[in-house]
């Protein structure tokens, strides 16, 4: 008997949203008379930083700070449709619609911004920080600000867009059953190194070492903040979280924060993060979905190097030490008879 | 119920209101003075999101009897920056990125800046157990550990 090292792999191909009846997100964006934008979403914040993608994606597709760009997503009964924020959906579907509905917005602004000039729209650009010029003239120009005034004042006209993004339902062929669930796929990858008590059944997990592929990252350190917390949670659900610890009857299964576990402050394994960046297809600026994908190959990794270390194979998650000592206690059982 | 009159120093400025007699200190903040910066999270004293220095200790808001707290000293998230100028803590966890939703951040804060008070240059180990008793679901923990450990070096630097 004896604390046991092992190390484990596992890889993941993950799905960018999913594919029901079809999977929509809708966008609406408009500017105020001075020349700021607004982006009207029903795609909810969870924390994961999905207003400020959608404060860069409109920027960048107008051309204008990211400053000047607000992202309203407070009532799904009034705004524009959108499935949900889950299945890492939110950056690919909502991304692609709030593009949409930029370049329309664009359009009208840089034709307002033509008669002022009295120029061809076509003959325009943008320089990013407010501003519009004729391209190769930079001194003729207007900002913004004054074309969005003269937009609402002037011209009567709406410097606004509207934005669709469909993933259309995709059947499933009669013969095969093959279908096509999705559109693009992240990857990923772990290492997990693990220690296992063979007297008690504890699994220590010491080092994950993790790479993700994840198409273009729009903010790295919005990435990599969701990579690192996504990765602890990988370890979570792979040695601690269920509602039904262990006990049989679920009137004992975790009623609060002390009950339902997950590794605390002091429970952390070292943890490694590597991105690649192989843009999509048909991603927003070539992004994919990595939010759930982050906290999938631990397990499995987990669990392998489990069975490094001790030869147990633990099929139900989470593994707790009661499961571990009864796969050992099955193990040593064969060993014997 | 009848109401009772609680009298504290919130952040430094006097207030008096009338609770409910039996009610939390985190309700009186939030309900009858305005002070969201606690959280209610989990109201039996197990997240920590609603964490406060009451006379220089943390307590625990959604545990504390708000007519317990007359004439003390209470200290919240909100009280911390200088005006416009973050607290440490505040600049440290904005740039360590160590909030995601930021429901636990007030109480992480709060933590850590009792840490602070009491040791200027803790090591990992005395961040960890700091904030041990507060719940985050969003960052796996170490993106908090750093900003602590940040804020204490920023604090080091310019003392110095």
């Amino acid at each position: 008997m004896a604390v046991k090292r092992g190390r484990g792999v596992a890889a993941v191909n993950y799905p960018t949203g999913m594919n029901l009846g079809g999977d929509p997100t809708q966008a609406l964006v408009h500017s105020t008379p001075t020349g700021s934008f607004m982006v009207t979403l029903s795609s909810v914040d969870l924390g994961q930083g999905l207003k400020q993608i959608m404060a860069q994606i409109c920027a960048e597709t107008i051309g204008v700070p990211t400053e000047s760009v607000t992202v309203d997503t407070a009532d799904t009964d009034t705004g524009p449709h959108c499935m949900g924020t889950f299945a890492s959906r939110g950056t690919h579907r909502a991304g692609n619609a709030v593009i949409q509905a930029a370049r329309e917005a664009r359009q009208v602004m840089l034709e307002v911004a033509a008669e002022e000039l009295e120029v061809n729209a076509s003959d325009l650009d943008t320089d990013g920080s407010g501003n519009i010029h004729v391209k190769g003239a930079p001194s003729r120009s207007i900002s913004i600000f004054d074309t969005a005034l003269a937009a609402h004042f002037k011209h009567g006209r709406s410097i606004s867009g509207r934005g669709m993004f469909l993933v259309p339902r995709s059947y499933p062929e009669t013969e095969t059953g093959a279908m096509k669930p999705s559109t693009c796929y992240a990857h990923a990858c772990t290492v997990a190194e693990v220690e296992v008590d063979e007297e008690t059944g504890e699994v220590v997990v010491l080092s994950v070492k993790n790479v993700f592929e994840i198409g273009r990252a729009l903010n790295p350190k919005m990435v990599e903040q969701q990579l690192v917390g996504g990765s602890w949670m990988g370890i979570s659900h792979a040695l601690y979280e269920t509602t039904e610890p262990y006990y049989p009857d679920r009137h004992h299964g975790a009623r609060d924060y002390n009950e339902y576990l997950m590794p605390g402050p002091g429970d952390l394994a070292e943890t490694e993060i590597a991105v690649l960046e192989r843009p999509s297809g048909d991603g927003p600026f070539g992004a994919k979905g990595p939010g759930e994908m982050c906290a999938n190959p631990q397990i499995p990794a987990v669990a392998n190097a489990i069975f490094d270390a001790v030869g147990v194979r633990v099929d139900t998650l989470p593994i707790t030490p009661e499961r571990v000592l009864r796969a050992l206690k099955q193990r040593d059982a064969g060993a014997a008879a | 119920m009848a109401k009772v009159p609680v009298q504290f120093t919130l952040n430094g400025s006097e207030r008096a209101e009338f609770v409910e007699s039996g009610s939390t200190l985190l309700a009186a903040l939030r309900d009858k003075m305005g002070d969201t910066s606690p959280k209610g999270g989990c109201l039996q004293g197990t997240c920590g999101a609603c964490t406060v220095m009451v006379d220089g200790e943390l307590r625990l808001s959604c545990l504390t009897l708000a007519e317990t707290c007359n004439d003390a000293q209470i200290r919240t998230t909100a009280g911390l920056a200088n005006g416009e100028v973050l607290h440490p803590l505040q600049r440290a966890f904005e740039d360590a990125f160590a909030a995601q939703c930021g429901f636990c951040t007030p109480g992480m804060i709060m933590a850590a800046a009792a840490l602070l008070e009491r040791n200027p240059n803790p090591d990992r180990a005395d961040v960890v157990e700091a904030i041990s008793g507060n719940v985050c679901r969003c960052t796996g923990y170490e993106p908090i550990i750093q900003a602590v450990l940040l804020a204490a070096r920023a604090n080091s630097t310019s003392a110095a």
